[in-house]
């Protein structure tokens, strides 16, 4: 049964298919990898194994009409994702015991296509924080070494995949929350083109960055799993009305005159040495196949971190007033009159990465300030923007590092805020120019932790960023690496 | 940026949180710290850049006004943490 765990989404939706495997073999053997697993990664909030396992029953007597190569893969939900009748706490307190009342747009079109969901998977409250320590319920720890994070914010879902317990996951991605997790796990993940998966129904931290996305075991299986989830939607109004599917269809593992940027200013002080090494390994292997490397100015890598935290911020100190003690969500108990109850229910509610970065948006929307910090920062983005078009003149995709240095231990960072918000030097700019950002393994350091790169591609360019991807992968074997075995597997 | 112990009194009061004091004054040192890294952005030209807001370049999305089933109250009300099977309940706001 352990070398199910072994196989791609891919692989193991083609062997449903054959009949080789039954679904329910297939969600047994996740299940019975996440009993044996879960006391030291802490990856679910919110385990089903009862529903997962009457669904492969259902599923499986539908298997000859099924139309998606991902039909009967087991998979995980980060728990910001909303699924209906099942709790979805995003981590906090203050949403302990919500079961939404209906399922999020890419949930639903991931079940239409047949998958089977285990669960909801931990990160960090309401999806602030980059390792998964601030979730109320518990750290969860990286399977390469448990005395480090996984990442995150979906750092659940990350651990998950890369510990065997599921074979693919749905992650979020504001500032870098699928693609840093996905780095320090040793998974492939992506953050898509803003507007190309629907966010309905994901609970919102920051909504012009908010964007759903995969995180699986290779370039293939990512594909797959966009092909199944993009597309417009009319609950989303900000879902693009662009042509969705074909990706796993595009990969042909050709790169040949591809023009790959190397922007200056992210090989610069601040990245460890194993880490460059890694990457621009990764730039020679994509050479060795035919692209071309571009070495790139670009200039706006020291605004890119104080932009992203003033718009994130002011987006959720908005969005999280909705979180009341009235409507849905806990309340505090005992309380003098309406304002004492909005008082006490948040404070008691949140934790404290969530009030920082409320506290933190009020001040830059706040009269006196809205000008100096909220409007300037609106301006940074466009500056930002402007950057990656020029940059896409003359590059087909960028190569950077995904972050500094590899998983940092358990409350390194919890100390220091601000040295955690700069962790997220390379991601957040993706997010700010709403384009599409893949984090893959292409090394480990000498502490043997995964080391991960990223592609970047202009709006709507998925396919070139996943074919470079896909290349990659056809010569390297970092993705096939499993905590578990430390070697090919 | 200096940030006060008042105006973080005035942020809390304003997102409708009550900060214990010991929290209050961790916050008000690491939002300093904080405000005090994001200044860099001023030396940032942005002379040239509408800011979205101002750009135009998001278009409104219209769609026609028809009356479409919606969701079941009772099913809404289940995760109110107070009601009356028929709204939210709460202390009372007016006189």
């Amino acid at each position: 049964m352990k070398e199910l765990l072994k196989l791609t989404a891919l692989e193991l939706g083609a062997a449903i298919q054959t009949g080789e495997v039954s679904i329910r073999e297939a969600t047994q053997t996740a299940l019975a990898a996440i009993e044996e697993r879960e006391g030291e990664l802490n990856c679910f909030i919110t385990q089903t194994a009862d529903r997962a396992l009457e669904r492969a029953d259902a599923l499986q007597a539908g298997v000859k009409e099924a139309k998606s190569l991902l039909y009967g893969v087991p998979m995980a939900l980060k728990d910001n994702i909303c699924t209906q009748g099942v709790k979805t706490t995003c981590a906090s307190n203050i949403l302990g015991d919500f079961a939404p009342p209906y399922q999020a747009t890419a949930a639903q079109r991931l079940e239409a296509a047949g998958a089977v969901c285990l669960g909801k998977v931990n990160m960090d409250e309401f999806a602030m924080g980059s390792t998964t320590e601030t979730s109320y319920y518990g750290p969860t720890r990286n399977p390469w070494d448990r005395q480090r994070v996984p990442g995150g914010s979906s750092g659940g879902a990350a651990a998950a995949v890369a510990g065997r317990e599921c074979w693919y996951a749905l992650g979020s991605d504001t500032g870098g929350s699928i693609r840093q997790p996905a780095s320090y796990c040793g998974v492939t993940g992506i953050k898509p083109t803003y507007g190309t998966v629907s966010r309905y129904g994901l609970i919102a931290y920051a909504s012009s960055l908010d964007q759903i996305g995969p995180l699986g075991r290779t370039a293939a299986d990512c594909a797959a799993i966009l092909d199944a989830i993009q597309g417009k939607d009319s609950r989303d109004s900000t879902s693009l009305d662009a042509p969705a599917g074909g990706l796993l269809a595009s990969l042909t593992g050709d790169v040949k005159g591809m023009k790959i940027g190397l922007p200056a200013q992210c090989f610069g002080s601040g990245l460890d040495a194993q880490v460059e090494r890694a990457v621009r390994g990764a730039a020679q292997v994509l050479k060795d196949r035919g692209a071309e490397l571009v070495e790139l100015d670009f200039p706006v890598m020291d605004y890119v971190i104080p932009t992203y935290y003033m718009i994130a911020a002011a987006e959720a100190s908005s969005n999280l007033s909705r979180f009341d003690g009235v409507k849905y969500g806990w309340r505090t108990e005992g309380y003098d009159d309406l304002t004492d109850l909005y008082c006490k229910t948040r404070t008691q509610g949140f934790g404290s990465e969530v009030k920082r970065r409320i506290l933190l948006g009020t001040f830059v929307l706040s009269s006196g300030y809205y000008d100096a910090y909220y409007k300037k920062a609106l301006q940074a983005k466009e500056v930002i923007r402007e950057a990656f078009r020029s940059a896409f003149q003359t590059c087909d995709l960028l190569l950077t590092p995904v972050a500094p240095t590899t998983a940092p231990r358990l409350g390194e960072s919890l100390s220091d805020p601000l040295q955690m918000y700069l962790s997220d030097i390379y991601t957040v700019s993706v997010n700010l120019a709403g384009l599409p950002g893949l984090s893959m393994p292409c090394g480990f350091d000498g502490a043997g932790l995964p080391i991960g790169c990223q592609l970047i591609g202009p709006a709507l360019g998925e396919a070139k960023v996943l074919g470079a991807a896909h290349a990659f992968q056809l010569d390297t074997d970092y993705h096939k690496r499993s905590p578990w075995e430390k070697e090919v597997g | 940026m200096m940030v006060t112990k008042e105006l973080v009194e005035r942020l809390a009061a304003l997102s409708r949180l009550r900060l214990p004091r010991e929290e209050q004054e961790k916050m008000t040192g690491e939002l300093e710290q904080i405000l005090g890294y994001m200044d860099v952005l001023k030396k940032l030209d942005t002379s040239g850049a509408e800011s979205l807001a101002e750009s135009g370049s998001l278009k409104n999305v219209l769609r026609e006004d028809e009356v479409i089933p919606s969701q079941d109250r009772e099913e809404l009300l289940r995760n109110a943490p107070a009601s009356d099977g028929e709204t939210f309940l709460v202390p009372k706001a007016v006189e």
